[in-house]
């Protein structure tokens, strides 16, 4: 099997004169890396530029809300049996009469926490939720950690906000279509 | 006058001390940015702008670390090491021309003082000597550290110095023969017009001693002392802090005074062509002494020029070939360098019989045949045969 066509048989021949020499071969190379020298770098800088991770990047996640923006999560618990890090946990809280603007389901989670450390970015804590509720962004990462509070996050960081709607710009990952309601402008 | 000239003379060698330093540290950088350029990166360019403060960055790195002396290590000669590197690396650049000289009037008389720390007639020798004090440095660290790679390096770095400076020697030798002086300036001057460069007259020897120097400064691709692959770290195994610091940053100086050494033995030190009508010019228009002291920094920024360059190709190389296998270096040497070098002071002495400067071609000329005809001689390779 060849697998580029680049690759050279190697021998174990006597070398003529000219390679003995090191001198030809020397400069051959030489004017590879000068070319080198003078070729536009791919670097890109980080901190400053940053590159688009495509429409499956896996980053900063977020609890979604619906068209009348009320909280999606039901504290089924899915996510947080799916998880392989066991990072999330959260406390269920039924909800009140008055509160149908705030939350979707009868059931609500009061508390949803992720630990920051422990997640692994897999994304499957998405894939479970019945609900539609938790995703992970892909336009946004998880910033450093300064402080030891700040690794544990709580509804506060992860509740989408309602000036700043989570779209994934793509067409081809589409939502899971089990709700008929997941138009592009609501999700 | 004589504390004047007593004066320039310190003021000159604080200078050279101090510009030694400051090349040698933007040499971890240069090192570091040409680096990231040929493999198409871009290098350290956090610390300041462009990254001009990472050498100083990494100057409180190394001060900052703990320094560690093993405990079976003898200690005096652990310290002793790299303090020896370091002196040595700093004493050869004492006898380099870096410029014609600063003319001072004085009571209606003019000086001229040369741009030199300390001309001496045996300039060539001097380094000579101390380059080859060099290699104690490397041994008494290597050896003091009592590790076995230490040792193994060490042992390597003395072998390889002992063999390359014999060749490096006889290169020399063809230059010496011409000039009839052991005299570093004298050398210089003697390649005043542009076709008297060394590098024209010697083309071989600069080769050879091109060669040599690499090995001497232990650069890719004869770092077979310090070579990770096989020896950790080589004779600075055991060295933490300022210690390895010392280490490295010697190898630094050395490539410094190497360049400064190549340049003014094979491409004319301080001479540009139409030196002489600059200074001409400049002496006319500007007056006597303004006008050479300009033509003197002239000279100089060109023989700086000259440095840089060479500092630069000690990287490119180092970033280009793979380290020599230790049999093939001591194959070089022993086998190919050292009988060309013979055979070249051979060929400049018998064109000096007849007064010609350019014979040691013949032997380029006759070589560039044999590796062509040896090239169409040889066997063609075959296509690489086709595995199903
Ligand atoms: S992304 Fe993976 S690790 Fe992180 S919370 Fe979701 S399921 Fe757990
Ligand atoms: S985020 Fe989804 S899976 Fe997790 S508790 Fe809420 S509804 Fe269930």
């Amino acid at each position: 099997m060849q697998l580029t066509n680049r690759s050279k048989q190697v021998s174990n021949k006597e070398m003529t004169m000219a390679e003995k020499m090191y001198l030809p071969s020397i400069v051959q190379g030489l004017a590879i890396t000068i070319k080198h020298f003078f070729m536009k770098k791919p670097t890109i800088q980080y901190p400053e530029v940053k590159r688009y991770l495509g429409p499956v990047f896996r980053g900063h996640h977020v609890l979604k809300r619906d068209e009348q923006g009320r909280e999606r999560c039901t504290a089924c618990g899915l996510c947080a049996v799916a998880c392989p890090a066991e990072a999330i946990s959260m406390v269920a809280a039924e909800r009140k009469k008055g509160e149908e603007n705030l939350y979707r389901e009868e059931k609500y989670a009061a508390v949803y926490e992720i630990n920051m450390l422990r997640c692994i970015f897999c994304g499957l804590c998405e894939e479970a939720c019945p609900k539609q509720a938790v995703y992970l962004r892909h336009d946004r990462m998880v910033p450093v950690f300064l402080e030891r509070d700040d690794i544990v996050y709580g509804k506060d960081k992860l509740v989408e906000r309602l000036d700043d709607r989570y779209v994934r710009m793509n067409s081809e990952v589409k939502a899971t279509p089990t709700e008929p309601s997941l138009t592009k402008a609501a999700t | 006058m004589d504390l004047t000239v007593l004066l320039v003379k310190g003021l000159i060698i604080l200078v050279i001390f101090g510009i030694t330093l400051l090349i040698a540290t933007y040499s971890t950088y240069a090192e570091r940015k040409v680096a990231a350029f040929l493999q198409d990166r871009l290098g350290p360019n956090r610390a300041g702008p462009f990254g001009l403060l990472q050498p100083i960055a990494d100057a409180g790195k190394m001060f900052f670390k703990e320094d560690f002396i093993p405990a079976q290590a003898s200690k005096w000669l652990f310290i002793l090491g790299p303090c020896l590197a370091m002196l040595t690396a700093l004493m050869s650049s004492a006898v380099i021309p870096f410029g014609d000289s600063i003319r001072l009037a004085w009571d209606g008389t003019n000086y001229d003082i040369p741009m030199q720390a300390i001309e001496i007639n045996i300039g060539v020798l001097y380094i000579f000597g101390v380059v080859s004090l060099g290699v104690y440095g490397i041994m008494v660290g290597g050896w003091a550290s009592n590790n076995k790679f230490s040792l193994l390096g060490a042992i390597r770095a003395a072998s390889q110095n002992i063999s390359y400076e014999i060749a490096l020697g006889l290169s020399l030798i063809a230059i010496l023969m011409m000039t009839g002086s052991l005299s570093l300036r004298a050398i210089v001057n003697e390649q005043a017009t542009f076709f008297e460069w060394n590098v024209f007259t010697q083309p071989l020897g600069f080769i050879i001693f091109l060669t040599c120097a690499f090995a001497e400064c232990n650069r890719t691709p004869f770092d077979l002392p310090e070579c990770e692959t096989e020896l950790v770290g080589g004779y600075h195994t055991e060295y933490s802090s300022m210690k390895l610091g010392f280490y490295l940053f010697a190898e630094y100086i050395n490539m410094f005074v190497s360049s400064a050494f190549i340049s003014s033995l094979y491409f004319g030190g301080y001479h540009y062509p139409f030196m002489n009508a600059v200074h001409d010019g400049l002496t006319g228009s500007l007056g006597e002494i303004a006008g050479h002291n300009i033509a003197t920094a002239i000279g100089t920024v060109v023989f700086f020029a000259k440095i840089f360059f060479f500092i630069f190709f000690f990287m490119w190389v180092r970033w280009t070939i793979p380290r020599f296998r230790y049999d093939q270096l001591m194959n070089l040497g022993w086998k190919s360098l050292i009988p060309l070098s013979i055979l070249n002071v051979v060929v400049t002495g018998a064109g000096l019989l007849y007064d010609i400067k350019y014979t040691t071609w013949l032997i380029v000329v006759v070589m560039v045949v044999l590796a062509l005809t040896s090239n169409a001689r040889a066997p063609k390779s075959q296509a690489a045969p086709q595995r199903a």
